[in-house]
């Protein structure tokens, strides 16, 4: 038993002798905990997760034992947990609508019990070790959830409970361990959430994490296993198209991290998910989806805490043989959390505030995403998408900078596009992907073998056009040359009719594969259909005028992923419609 | 302990006082100090240990004398006591009346930080509200339980656009405003205060009113109390009395800037322009008590008002509320010299909330593209404009110079009205049709074909 000593903000410094750093504390009257982040002799300086109002130095402190650690089991999915995984839906009904503090809620339900169907090759008597998977629970109807085998357990299986329905704090088996200990087992363990949770090898990325977005599916690929950044000024779409991707994606389990950011924006989510279908299975999209949530108005410390058990939920569907993508929003108020505490630590400060081990932080949380290998031999992954919210909008501040060089997808939000309504803003020329090479196998084996060539052309167009606006803005678009406008009337039906894509329009919001494919056939279709008539002396000026412009700029809002046959008929009518000026300019030429 | 005295300050400086040999004493308690002079004076304790409490003096600590200062820790943080009675009455920053009439005696007395919502109580906010102001109804709508900022600058008419909104604000189908006004001013001049007690007083609604005034001359440190008693108030009316609750407070960037000046004094890491890094989180802590609760009837509709440093938007004050708020409605000088009132740079402004609470079922099904096609069409004429600059206009093309008279018409009918014109969201719409037929109908991709026919004079493309 120890005491308080000092209060300072979220820091509290303690006498308690038998500490150890990262132990998990309990501070005061209150109760409230934190986490012990510094160690002098018999004193230990502790942040909390809460609050520190009214603490008194003499007040009682404890040692709990163990770090900050999740609980890893049947009853995860669908729910909303704060930043150090207290179940808020719970919370709420028992303590009200203001988050009051000490309240000590299990992460899971105690007393829902699951049917349990062990594996038919755990048997007595045989070898058991961390990852091997004991049984399922059919958790959802959609997801199958696999009780693991704690990671650090190795020994010799005693026994296991039949089929049938248990608690999650009922004994499902003993384990002999090599070491003669024996350990129970449960349908939950716990996992400390700053450990990466153990893997057999890391695998390579394969397929690409479809999410329906052209912008990003199409132009700038993230696989299975990947990490993306999403930086952008306040107000350019970065939640939305984090929400999009929550939505749409083609991953088995989806972790919202929303870290301090705003409670609406949790609510929303709360509020759509479980009103949408899964594109993929037909099923509520909120089965296969959880949520952390610490907002912007509560404790900082705990929003440090967020990101962390985010990871470690994520990592353990990963380890059950799952893709499981992780949205952050934002990982900016997460460096700005580590600054504070850094702050008040007294440490150097080295850019704008920030601690000199910022960029390693921001690494190894990064680390952890990963298409891997489990114990159990299964493939499972974990993608990484990160917010990030620079401040003013710059790109090189230290959080967008450091985690530029970290990330492989980089898709950049501009507020330009933003304030002209252009969604999703990723900026083309910004964005990168590091991903093409393995993207464009899966695209020709799955969609279309000219995918790399039709990607990189458009892209090209983009770029020219970008230069041929800034003489148009010099000198007006009368001193370009037919070849030149139309190249730029057809970037602008890119643009308008393939990058443009709104999150609210019902049939806009999600495009398949192959629905992507085909809009990026057609518009290339128009501009080379177009560009023969040029070369043939066709004057711009009226090719522009072809109502089939403002025809294939709604094409996307006319034809579901499902209804793809209509949308290629129309493609296989644009030679037609330049059909009558070929023949005349053909004649003359 | 909260009737004893101490006389044990060790040291004073810069506002911050240290006081020894304390024992117990609670983080964040409020403490009143009396100096020789027998004058009160009031802080908080930011750090607490057994042999030294530090104390931070709104008052500052410049005069004190350590001999001859008494020290009392009232064991609680600040508080404000509520009751029915606040409607009509007007506060200073820390909550004591300032309108010459007895206190709020109340045993009902609210700690004034509040606590943090659960998210999962919170309801998602979805009912439109008219403001009567095109540029606001019609581009960024304003929903019940919304936080939406006026990004403004010094000499813009913020107040008369605050003041406007207060007038005109009510739900769809209501004749008049079913509204109550929490009031909060900080930083600001007696003009300014003034301006806003006329204006409530005109509109006959000064007994919906509760008003919390911190002006320029008064303490700075009171202006970080001034929004928290405000927001106290605006929580017990929505939540505890079923109010629809608007809150108007300004000006924020008043506010960070007394923060800031107390943050030097305590030594916090700077992070941009001197603000400490604490700003994000301390700004959240205000603007996320807007909002609705499920199962509570009343609501908190925020509208605090900021001027940006110099004009830009990139300053820590915009920017970080920027990231927390659901949007803002930007005030533009340009626009402003040239005599359009509400001078709202449409570009710039946003309402993240707009998407779900206007169209079908809410306003008109139209409204979402009609919205969405203004942007464009002003974006692309602003392009044309900036042609027109170096080229001449006489050089534009046809195409293009229907886009410019579409500016300059948008800019005059749309975004201007009159400071007393209550233009109904149809009127709105139906007036950002007139504009969009001066375009031809197929550079219109972003509404649909069906309302092409139904409502461009030019009839579908
Ligand atoms: N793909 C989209 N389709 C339609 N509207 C969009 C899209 N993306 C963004 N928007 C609009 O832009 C608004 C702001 O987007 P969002 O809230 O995602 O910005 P943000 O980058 O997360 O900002 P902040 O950093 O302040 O949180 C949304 O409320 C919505 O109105
Ligand atoms: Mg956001």
């Amino acid at each position: 038993m120890g005491k308080i000593l000092e209060i300072n903000g979220p820091l509290v410094k303690l006498e308690l002798p038998e500490t150890v750093l990262g132990e998990q504390v309990r501070v005061g009257r209150l109760g409230l905990v934190g986490e012990v982040i510094g160690r002098d002799g018999d004193t230990a300086l502790a942040q909390l997760y809460e609050d520190t109002a009214g603490l008194r130095p003499g007040e009682v402190a404890d040692g709990l034992g163990w770090p900050l650690s999740v609980e890893l089991g049947p009853g995860l999915l669908g729910a909303i947990f704060d930043g150090v995984q207290r179940p808020l839906q719970a919370v709420w009904e028992q303590s009200g609508d203001r988050m009051a503090r000490g309240v000590a809620v299990p992460s899971l339900p105690r007393d829902k019990r699951w049917h349990f169907v062990p594996d038919p090759h755990r048997r007595a008597g045989t070898p058991l070790a961390g990852g091997d998977v004991l049984g399922t629970v059919q958790e959802t109807e959609s997801i199958l959830h696999r009780i693991l085998t704690p990671p650090l357990i190795h020994g010799e299986l005693m026994e296991l409970a039949p089929e049938g329905d248990y608690t999650i704090e009922e004994i499902l088996g003993r384990v002999r361990m090599s070491d003669g200990r024996i350990e129970k087992l449960h349908l939950f363990h716990r996992w400390p959430v700053r450990t990466p949770r153990p893997f057999k090898r890391r695998d390579h990325a394969v397929a690409p994490l479809i999410t329906g977005q052209r912008i990003l599916d199409t132009f700038y690929p993230l696989l299975k296993g990947g990490k993306a950044a999403i930086p952008g000024p306040f107000g350019a779409g970065k939640t939305m198209l984090q929400q999009q991707i929550a939505r749409w994606c083609n991953a088995e389990i989806v972790i919202y991290v929303g870290c301090g950011e705003r409670g609406n924006e949790l609510t929303d989510v709360l509020e759509f998910m479980p009103e949408l279908k899964d594109p993929h299975t037909g099923r509520p999209l909120m089965e296969r989806t959880l949520l952390v949530a610490n907002t912007s108005n509560m404790p900082v410390v705990a929003r440090e805490a967020s990101v962390y058990v985010g990871i470690t939920l994520a990592e353990y569907f990963r380890d059950q043989g799952l893709d499981v993508v992780m949205v952050a929003d934002s990982t900016s108020r997460w460096a700005e959390a580590l600054r504070e505490v850094a702050g008040r630590l007294g440490q150097m400060p080295v850019e704008e505030g920030y601690p000199a081990y910022l960029g390693s932080r921001l690494a190894a949380f990064y680390e952890r995403a990963g298409r891997v290998e489990t114990m159990a031999g299964h493939h499972g992954s974990v993608t990484l998408i990160g917010a990030v919210s620079p401040p003013g909008g710059d790109f090189s501040e230290p959080v967008t900078s450091h985690t530029k060089e970290i990330i492989q997808t980089f898709w950049a939000l501009s507020k330009e596009l933003a304030d002209a309504r252009h969604y999703p803003s990723v900026d083309w020329l910004e964005s990168f992907s590091g991903y093409i090479g393995s993207a464009a196998k899966w695209w020709a084996e799955n969609v279309d073998p000219n995918w790399e060539s039709e990607r990189a052309q458009a892209l090209d167009l983009l770029a020219a056009s970008e230069e041929l606006q800034r003489i148009v803005n010099l000198v007006g678009v009368e001193a370009l040359s037919s070849e030149q406008r139309w190249t730029l009337e057809a970037a602008g039906l890119i643009k308008e009719g393939l990058l443009q894509q709104s999150a609210i329009d019902e049939i806009d919001s999600f495009a398949s594969p192959e629905k992507q494919f085909a809009l990026l056939a057609a518009m290339l279709e128009i501009f080379r259909q177009g560009m023969k008539l040029v070369k043939l002396g066709a004057p711009a000026r009226r090719l522009i005028q072809m109502p089939l412009l403002a025809q294939a700029r709604r094409w996307k809002s006319q034809h579901t992923s499902e209804d793809i046959a209509a949308l290629k008929a129309k493609i296989a009518a644009i030679p037609g419609e330049f059909d009558k000026m070929m023949l005349e300019y053909e004649q003359t030429a | 302990m909260k009737n004893i005295e101490f006389r044990t300050a060790t040291s004073a400086q810069g506002g911050l006082l240290v006081m020894g040999g304390v024992p117990g004493v609670a983080a964040g308690s409020r403490v009143q100090l009396r100096d020789h002079a027998g004058r009160l004076r009031s802080g908080l304790v930011i750090r607490a240990a057994d042999d030294a409490v530090l104390v931070e003096v709104f008052e500052g600590t410049d005069d004190l004398d350590l001999e001859r200062t008494w020290v009392r820790f009232l064991d609680e943080p600040f508080k404000l006591p509520v009751s029915r009675d606040i409607l009509g009455r007007i506060f200073n920053g820390a909550g004591l009346p300032r309108d010459g009439r007895p206190p709020i005696i109340s045993a009902d007395r609210r700690d004034v930080n509040g606590e943090p919502l659960n998210p999962a109580a919170r309801a998602y906010p979805r009912e439109f509200i008219q403001t009567g102001i095109s540029a606001i109804d019609g581009m960024n709508s304003l929903t019940r339980g919304q936080k939406l900022p006026i990004f403004s600058g010094g000499g813009l008419p913020h107040n008369r656009v605050a003041a406007q909104i207060v007038r005109q604000a009510k739900l769809l189908g209501e004749s008049a405003s079913e509204f109550v006004v929490v009031f909060a001013a900080f930083g600001a001049s007696h003009a300014d205060a003034r301006f806003f007690e006329e204006s409530f007083e005109e509109s006959g609604v000064l007994n919906k009113v509760v008003m919390f005034l911190n002006l320029a001359d008064e303490p700075v440190i009171e202006r970080l109390l001034t929004p928290r008693a405000a927001l106290t108030a605006a929580e017990y009316l929505a939540f505890d009395l079923d109010y629809h609750v608007l809150v108007v407070m300004t000006d924020m960037t008043a506010y960070a800037e007394a923060l800031r000046e107390v943050a030097v004094l305590r030594g916090d890491v700077p992070a941009r322009k001197g603000y400490p890094g604490y700003l994000y989180s301390d700004l959240a802590e205000i603007y996320e008590r807007a909002g609705r609760i499920k199962n509570r009837r009343g609501s908190i509709t925020m509208i605090p008002v900021l001027s940006m440093p110099s004009d830009d938007i990139t300053h820590p004050i915009p920017d970080l509320t920027g990231y927390i708020t659901e949007g803002q409605i930007v005030l533009g000088r340009e626009l402003s010299n040239q005599g359009v009132y509400p001078p709202v740079t449409v570009l710039p402004s946003l309402s993240r909330l707009m998407k779900d609470g206007v169209g079908k079922n809410f306003t008109r099904e139209d409204h979402p593209h009609v919205a969405s096609q203004l942007f464009a069409s002003y974006a692309k004429a602003l392009e044309v404009r900036g042609l027109a600059a170096i080229i001449g206009a006489e050089e534009l093309s046809d195409a293009d110079r229907r886009y410019l008279e579409f500016a300059n018409a948008f800019e005059r009918k749309f975004i201007g009205q009159g400071e007393d014109e209550d233009r109904s969201v149809y009127e709105t719409l139906n007036l950002a049709w007139d504009l969009l037929s001066m375009l031809p109908a197929d550079a219109l991709i972003r509404v649909s074909e069906e309302e092409l026919a139904k409502y461009h004079k030019g009839g579908a493309a």
